[in-house]
This record gives structure tokens, sequence and C-alpha cells, in this order.
């Protein structure tokens, strides 16, 4: 049975239509979520959102946020939401080094390397979506 | 009657000047567009985590997060939001005097964009730090700015963080507004929605009465949620009062603009005439000259 699935993101909304299930990379593992769910509120971690429409497989990688279930609706809200073909692969890794780069060198805090780390797993997630075409 | 030559030069200025505003308009209308956009579609994602939000609150309690208790100070911090750039009406005036009205009286600030820092600070107001925004928006602009408001209240330094922005209700009305951001407030949540300005309509309070009645279950817990979600609701909520204050900036200087274009096309018109007049009273009495010369002659 489909549900709505909505995913946006601060500057836009990128989904906005009904889906059979939606399968989330959550903070305690990959999770899957079919219709009639319960209420449910999970932070999610960059990796690869799939979701099934008309019997066809739609494949998201995503960076940080969180999920919502309620209403036998999901709201993903998320600060990255992209599709395969719209991922810029020399782009992503040029990113992911300079991130790489700057964590090894000195002077970075806690919070700073928390958040490189956040660019170079986003940018992982990216990558690993690209690849897997291939 | 002044000269010809005076009121020459005089509409050659005018007129260079209404180029000028004209194409300060057309600047501010385009990007006008493009930061309204930005409000509107940064409402889904709002009205979404005020949704969530209001029910975790409901299902915490208030001590079980430092970023939501309430302090017995009043030690008072603010972050003003101005614009980069004056020529946009009393945009920046009416939020000051909104500043002046709201902020407690040893209040220290701190500033997006330089208009009001100059102000405040020739007004003595303590500054301690500012920032400047790129245009339009990117969410990471709001990032070190959230996390440096959040130090400062965690730190103890101050026990009340508000924002004074101008609240971008449409085109032609910009209303300058302060909300409290921490520490967070049920009631200051429910309320958040007010400034969304555009559309707001359609911002249901009944997602909100759905919202309450739903017991959500929380993975891993609801504390970790929280954890999570505060500091991601600061960045959004800064984030989306940059945004509409880039809005109302310049939707003001677009309209601003249009009126000091329209009012130097009246100025030409006006100084076209009186240059008319005067070439006619010119040759007139020219005329005369002459009529009078050839009678004498005669």
């Amino acid at each position: 049975m489909p549900f709505q699935l909505d995913i946006v993101t601060p500057e836009k909304t990128i989904f906005s239509d009904t889906v059979d299930d939606v399968y989330l990379p959550g903070s305690e593992g990959e999770m899957g979520i079919l219709s009639m769910h319960a209420a449910l509120v999970a932070p999610l971690q960059p990796g690869e959102l799939r979701y099934l429409k008309d019997g066809k497989i739609e494949e998201l990688a995503v960076g940080e946020g969180f999920v919502e279930v309620a209403d036998d609706k999901v709201a993903v809200l998320i600060d990255l939401a992209i599709g395969e073909d719209a991922i810029d692969e020399a782009q992503v890794e040029e990113a992911m080094k300079r991130a790489e780069e700057a964590l090894a060198g000195e002077n970075v805090d806690h919070d700073e390397a928390a958040a490189l780390q956040m660019v170079i797993a986003k940018s992982e997630a990216m990558l690993r979506l690209k690849r897997k075409r291939f | 009657m002044a000269n010809l030559r005076d009121i020459r030069r005089r509409i050659k200025s005018v007129k260079s000047t209404s180029q000028i505003t004209k194409a300060m308009e057309l600047v501010a209308a385009a990007k006008m567009k493009k930061a309204q956009n930005q409000a509107l579609a940064g409402r889904d994602y709002a009205d979404k985590l005020n949704k969530v939000l209001v029910n975790l609150k409901a299902n915490t309690e208030e001590e079980s997060h430092p970023l939501l208790g309430k302090r017995e100070g009043s030690k008072e911090l603010m972050l003003v939001i101005s614009t980069q750039r004056g020529l946009c009406g009393g945009l920046n005036t009416n939020l000051l005097k909104k500043v002046r009205l709201e902020a407690s009286e040893d209040a220290e600030y701190v500033t997006v964009g330089k208009k009001l820092r100059q102000s405040i600070a020739k007004a003595g107001g303590k500054i301690v730090t500012d920032w400047e925004v790129s245009d339009p928006v990117p969410f990471n602009d709001a990032k070190p700015i959230a996390k440096f408001l959040t130090e400062q209240f965690l730190s103890g330094e101050y026990d009340k963080i508000s924002v004074a922005f101008n609240n971008f209700v449409s085109t032609l009305t910009q209303t300058p507004h302060v909300s409290q951001l921490l520490p967070i407030e049920a009631s200051a949540l429910a309320e958040k929605q007010d400034y969304e300005g555009v559309g707001k309509d359609e911002i249901g309070e009944t997602d909100d009465a759905a919202a309450l009645s739903t017991d959500y279950e929380f993975e891993p817990s609801a504390e970790g949620v929280l954890d999570k979600l505060l500091p991601l609701y600061i960045n959004f909520q800064i984030y989306q009062m940059l945004v509409e204050a880039r809005a109302s900036e310049h939707s003001a200087r677009m309209v601003s603009m249009k009126a000091a274009t329209d009012n130097a096309n009246k100025m030409v018109k006006e100084l076209t005439l009186e240059y008319n007049k005067a070439r006619q009273a010119a040759i007139t009495s020219e005329l005369l000259e002459i009529t009078t010369a050839m009678k004498a002659m005669e």
C-alpha cells in the first residue's frame, strides 16, 4: 500500500509523492519503513536512501538529518539529498581530499574535526552511490 | 528665471541618477525573486521541524537538555541582522527602533551586516562580534553563527539569546521582529511560525494539533534525539531568519529604488518644462531686441 514520502532540505523540497517502501540510513543502522508504521522520530546519518515507486527502486545519497513518521506520512528532513546523475564525481573527490587534508593537519579542534568527518562521510556516501552503477 | 545652461546641467544629472536607481531597481528585483523563493522553500522544513519539536517538548522534561532550561539571570545577547548596504528605505531605521524597544538595558550585541553595526556602536552598545553573510544565503553561513551563540549560552555568559531581524511579509511590507532563540520555549516554538510571512496561512495550526496527539517512538532515545535535533533546529532558525532578512532587504531596496526612479523622472519632466519656458523667453526677448533695433534704424 503506497504512503506519502516527503524529502525536504532547507533549500528546497526534493521529493514529495507516494511510495511503496523506503529504506533509510538510521544512526543505529539501516531501517526500512513500510505503510502503517508506528509514529517515530530518529536521526539519520550520511548514507543511501532507497524508495520503491511504481515497481522501480530510486536511490539518493543523503546527508545528516532525521526522519519523522506520523499518520502514515514519512518526512525526511535532511541537509543534503542528491540523485546519482547529479553527483559530480571529480568535485566530490576534490572536496573529500580537502577535508582529509585539513583533518590530517594540525590545530583542528574537536568541532572542526567532527564537521570535517561529516564532510568525508557525505562524500563517501555520494561516491558509493555514483560508482555502484558501473 | 534660472539660466539655460544651469537647467540643462541639472536635467543631465537627474537623468543619470535615474539611470543608476533604475539599474539598482532591476538588480534588486532579480535578487528579490531568488531570496523570496529561498525564504519560501525553507518553510516546508521549518514547518516540519517545528511540528516535531513541539511534540518532543511535550514528551520530555524541561530540564532534560541545557538548551531548554530557563535561567534566573537576565543577561541578554542579541543578534541583530541588518543589511550590508544602504539605500533600502526605512528598513534599518525601523529595525533599530525595534531593537531599542525590546533589548534590555545591559544587552550586548552580535551583528550581521554593516549598517546597524555602525549605528549600535555609535549609540554605545557593546558589540561582541560580527559576521558577513554572502548573497544568496548559503546554509553553511548560519552554522558558525549558531555555534557561537550556543556556546555563549551554554558557557553561562548570557542567560538569554534573542534575534532581531526584518520579517518578510510581502514585497511592500517588512516588519521588524525580535524573537527569543535560547532557551527554546514551547510557546516560542508554536509562535515561530508567525514570522514566516508569505504563505503562512497554509502552514496550518492543525498540523500542531495532530503532532501533539501522536505518541512518537524515539530511536535511540528521546534524549539522544534531542541532542541531535536541537542544534539542527538552532542552525535552521538562524538560516531562516537570515533568509527572511535578505528577502526583506531586496524587496525594500527594489521598492525604494522604484520610488526614486519615479521621482527622478518626474523631476526631469518638470525641469524640461522650465527649460523650454526659459528658452522661449530668451527667444522672445531676442526677437524683441532685433525688432526694436530695426525700428530705430528706420
